[in-house]
């Protein structure tokens, strides 16, 4: 362990004395000290690891040969770029299934990359049991968000088998007990000179899953509610990402935050201006399709997903009036707008004001435990982490603002839980909602009760 | 091997020197995981240890040997909280809820004062206040959800809280967000390591011990029975295994609690299932336990009144053969409820205690004897309350897989809100439902 002095190639100085600004004396210090001695031990020990491997294909590499360090690096994250957002059209195409598996397959490389660098800190590499058991919760969690999801859409899928329909009664029992099995290895999997990196480790899992888990079914959530709901906010987020970076690149001055010195205001600001137009264009081009403004509906006849309905009143082209203000710039007395077009200013903007932060608490992150990237999985760019960071606190966002102000309760859902009452409820409330929709008018009144 | 009960009433300094001593002695063969919390620990300033037990007792007990002295202390106190116990049953549901609001910060903030001490942490900028905001952020979220489900018509009366309710989800959402940023715009360069472990330590703090009490809470409302019972057999189980340990225990349970024993726990788990019977035997009968928590609208107050459902009805249970000859009854009147507390039972011996076992491996991972100085004898408030989190999850879960199905007037509010089409959808399968199970007898309505 280190003693004394600290070495100031890992940047962090504490000596005694150094630190009076927060009242601390030069007791404590010394045990502060010891503390990023320890953090230290860690750090030293990260940086020890071998850098990561180059996994730029070959073909990249000889085309790009000819090149500069610095160019061929843009080059490589230009053409993986594209490659993504590529990538991303053609699941768009091949419809909604693909994209929740995509998105499955992102949440399970997200989640193992954030519990790799968990055991890299922590050194538990050998830790009994506990890759298993972080898989194992992984599993669980997953279980059940999928279950209550599944539950909810493919209701008739599930009526038909019998097994189902008991997996689904009792589900949320099932889980817990999934769950409690997990807890319960954990205490007994608990070895006596590792306590403290144990308790560690099973932190940082339900910290990981709280992240990764529940945003990865929120966008699910979204998706299902139409397409438009998963592609516009992702996009504006992409856009906002490097738009702003090339207002920075072009116009950049002013720092924005200590935590990201390349980031500024300039870019801030440009960025946030661009999305909202970028939004609101976008919107505008995927509201005139059903594929995209339906909800995503599972057909049990064919037993494939279907996109296909009455598009709602938000995607139905209105006509609005311009502001005084805004007549005499653009010179026009209305405008035929869709609503949702006006939603997606309120996402846009989210994307651009709020979304940064979810890279700053990134950045943070990669500062704090000393990694310059999540992983190396996309070269050029880093892991998944790197590209989907400022995601999570925007499919939130969506899922949230969805429930608020667009839709109401499911009725698929609701139609379920109905069906569970005792005969004898089931009779009031069917009782109560003949009552209601005749005084509503909807229903006509009949002459037999 | 100095037992814990002898150095629970040292004085503050000694209870220091004994710890550095044990774990000096731990030192040999540990690896640097744990050796350096012995480093942080040994050399820590004693934190000041008051001696919370009050003065008359000292006085009282002062001629008895300190072993001795230990124990009374301990029974007066369980004594006392016991008490206490009936006292905020009888005051009723409102207090009750009160009351596991006010454990539940006790418990927050015991968790986190221990994250504080652990990552020397004190001088982290803005980190106490954001704990204490999410902890309010959560606990406006939880409690909004309840109070809507529960309290729906005084709600729709009163319009600012019909509003926030309708956007209750965005309104709590912009509250976490709020602390979320803060907590990046916090960042301070030296101490982003610390202040990650501290979020990350404040939000499985909040996931526990929030959550378990809001589960408490719905427990609560579906009739006192479903809280007393549960918490009761836990208590009871903690208290018999002890006992059963004390007079017969002879093999160890488990190597992180090695005061536990298997004939304490086999003898706690019959005694647990025995008491859950007779409990429940003797609180179905009336009726302030077993109806659901209601509030009245026209006395603003909380009314437990109802028409007993019949898991409170007594019945007729055909005793099996095998234990007609030891009981020598052919029948046996129960009360339902009773079958279920024997699920209740089994979980709260079986399941129970590792909440405990898990506690007792976070104290060992961290060095700490007990969460916090709070009862005299007994530790904190979370050392009474570990095992109890895992059984208040179970019974929320128990009550609403096998119990109760959704809440019939939730499912009506939520059906006014829908769309006309929507509504005329889910009439006509529900009636035709009904026509099918025979339930409505007119298939010709229109």
């Amino acid at each position: 362990m280190l003693r004394g002095g600290v070495p100031s190639a890992i940047g962090i100085h504490l000596w005694p004395g150094k630190d009076l600004q927060y009242g601390i004396s030069a007791k404590e210090v010394d045990l502060e000290e010891r503390l990023v001695d320890l953090d230290l031990r860690n750090d030293s020990d990260v940086s020890d690891v071998p850098p990561p491997t180059d996994s730029t294909p070959v073909i990249l590499k000889r085309a790009l040969s000819g090149l500069s360090a610095r160019w061929k690096n843009w080059w490589i994250r230009g053409i993986l770029t594209l490659a993504m957002i590529s990538g991303f059209f053609l699941i768009i195409y091949l419809g909604s299934f693909m994209l929740m598996l995509l998105v499955l397959s992102i949440q399970v490389k997200c989640y193992h990359e954030i519990i790799t660098i968990g055991y890299r800190v922590y050194h538990s590499y050998d830790l009994p049991w506990f890759r298993s058991l972080s898989w194992y919760f992984l599993l669980c969690v997953n279980y059940f968000f999928y279950g209550e999801t599944v539950a909810d859409y493919f209701a008739t899928f599930v009526q038909r088998r019998e097994q189902l329909q008991f997996l689904i009664r009792y589900h949320r029992f099932i889980s817990f007990a999934l769950y409690l099995a997990g807890f319960c290895m954990f205490v007994l999997s608990l070895v006596k000179k590792h306590y403290r990196l144990q308790f560690y480790m099973f932190a940082w899992t339900h910290v990981t899953l709280l992240i990764t888990v529940t945003q990865s079914h929120l966008v699910i959530q979204n998706l299902f509610e139409g397409m438009i709901w998963f592609l516009v906010p992702i996009s504006s987020v992409i856009c906002n990402d490097i738009t702003a970076y090339i207002f920075g690149f072009f116009f950049g001055r002013t720092p924005l935050i200590k935590l990201s010195p390349k980031k500024t205001w300039e870019g801030f600001i440009g960025g946030f201006f661009s999305t909202v137009i970028f939004g609101f264009i976008f919107s505008y081009f995927l509201a005139q399709h059903q594929y995209f403004v339906c909800p995503v509906e599972y057909n049990s006849e064919t037993n494939r997903f279907v996109t296909e309905c009455e598009p709602s009143e938000l995607f139905q082209m209105k006509k609005y009036s311009v502001p005084p203000l805004l007549q005499a710039v653009l010179g026009w007395e209305t405008v035929n707008m869709y609503p949702f077009q006006m939603h997606s200013i309120a996402l846009s903007t989210f994307a651009s004001l709020i979304g940064p932060f979810g890279g700053f608490f990134a950045s943070g992150f990669k500062r704090a435990f000393k990694i310059k990237d999540f992983a190396d999985t996309i070269p050029g760019h880093g892991g998944i982490m790197d590209r989907f960071d400022c995601q999570y606190l925007m499919a939130t966002f969506v899922h949230v603002y969805i429930t608020s102000f667009i839709r109401g309760p499911n009725p698929s859902k609701l139609l379920k839980q109905l069906l569970i009452l005792q005969p004898e409820q089931q009779l009031s409330v069917y009782k109560i909602l003949k009552s209601h929709l005749v005084e509503k008018g909807i229903l006509q009144p009949s002459l037999r009760v | 091997m100095l037992s814990y009960g002898a150095l629970n009433l040292r004085s503050p300094r000694d209870k220091w020197i004994l710890q550095e001593s044990e774990s000096e002695n731990k030192l040999d063969g540990e690896t640097a995981s744990d050796s350096e919390s012995k480093s942080e620990f040994g050399g820590l300033p004693p934190v000041p240890t008051s001696d919370d037990t009050p003065e008359v007792l000292n006085r009282a007990l002062s001629n008895l040997s300190s072993r001795w002295k230990n124990w009374w202390v301990r029974g007066i106190l369980t004594l006392a909280m016991i008490t206490f116990f009936f006292i905020i049953i009888y005051l009723g549901p409102m207090v009750l809820m009160t009351i596991v609001m006010c454990v539940q910060i006790k418990c927050f903030h015991e968790i986190i004062t221990i994250g504080y001490n652990v990552y020397h942490s004190y001088d982290l900028p803005w980190f106490r206040t954001l704990s204490w905001y999410f902890l309010l952020c959560v606990n406006y979220f939880f409690y909004g959800e309840t109070v809507t489900d529960y309290f729906f018509t005084l709600v729709q009366r009163e319009e600012p809280l019909r509003i926030l309710s309708k956007y209750h989800r965005f309104i709590s959402f912009a509250l976490y967000l709020t602390g979320f940023c803060m907590f990046v715009l916090s960042l301070v360069k030296k101490h982003y390591r610390l202040q990650f472990y501290m979020f990350g330590w404040t939000h499985v703090t909040l996931l526990i011990v929030v959550t378990q009490s809001h589960l408490i809470i719905h427990n609560l409302f579906e009739g006192m029975i479903w809280f007393i019972v549960p918490i009761s057999c836990v208590i009871c189980n903690d208290i018999m295994a002890y006992m059963f340990g004390f007079f017969f225990g002879r093999t160890p349970l488990i190597k992180l609690s090695p005061k536990k024993t298997w004939e304490g726990f086999i003898g706690g788990f019959f005694a647990t299932v025995l008491f859950g019977l007779l409990l429940s035997y003797v609180m179905s009968g009336y009726r302030c336990f077993t109806c659901p928590v209601e509030f009245n609208n026209d006395t603003n107050s909380f009314t437990v009144d109802c028409e007993p459902s019949e898991l409170f009805q007594l019945q007729e249970y055909n005793i099996p053969a095998v234990l007609q000859s030891v009981l020598g009854w052919k029948t046996v009147r129960m009360y339902p409820f009773q079958i279920h507390s024997i699920a209740l039972s089994t979980f709260a011996s079986l399941i129970g205690p590792f909440g405990g076992f898990f506690a007792s491996g976070f104290k060992r991972a961290f060095k700490i004897k007990d969460f916090a100085n709070t009862i005299p004898g007994h530790g904190g408030i979370m050392d009474r309350f570990d095992c109890q989190y895992l059984m208040a999850t179970f019974v929320n879960v128990y009550i609403a897989s096998f119990i109760r199905g959704p809440n019939p007037s939730k499912l009506i509010q939520q059906f006014l809100t829908l769309r006309p089409d929507q509504q005329i959808h889910i009439f006509n399968t529900l009636k035709a439902h009904l026509v099918d199970k025979g339930v409505l007898g007119n298939p010709e309505d229109a």
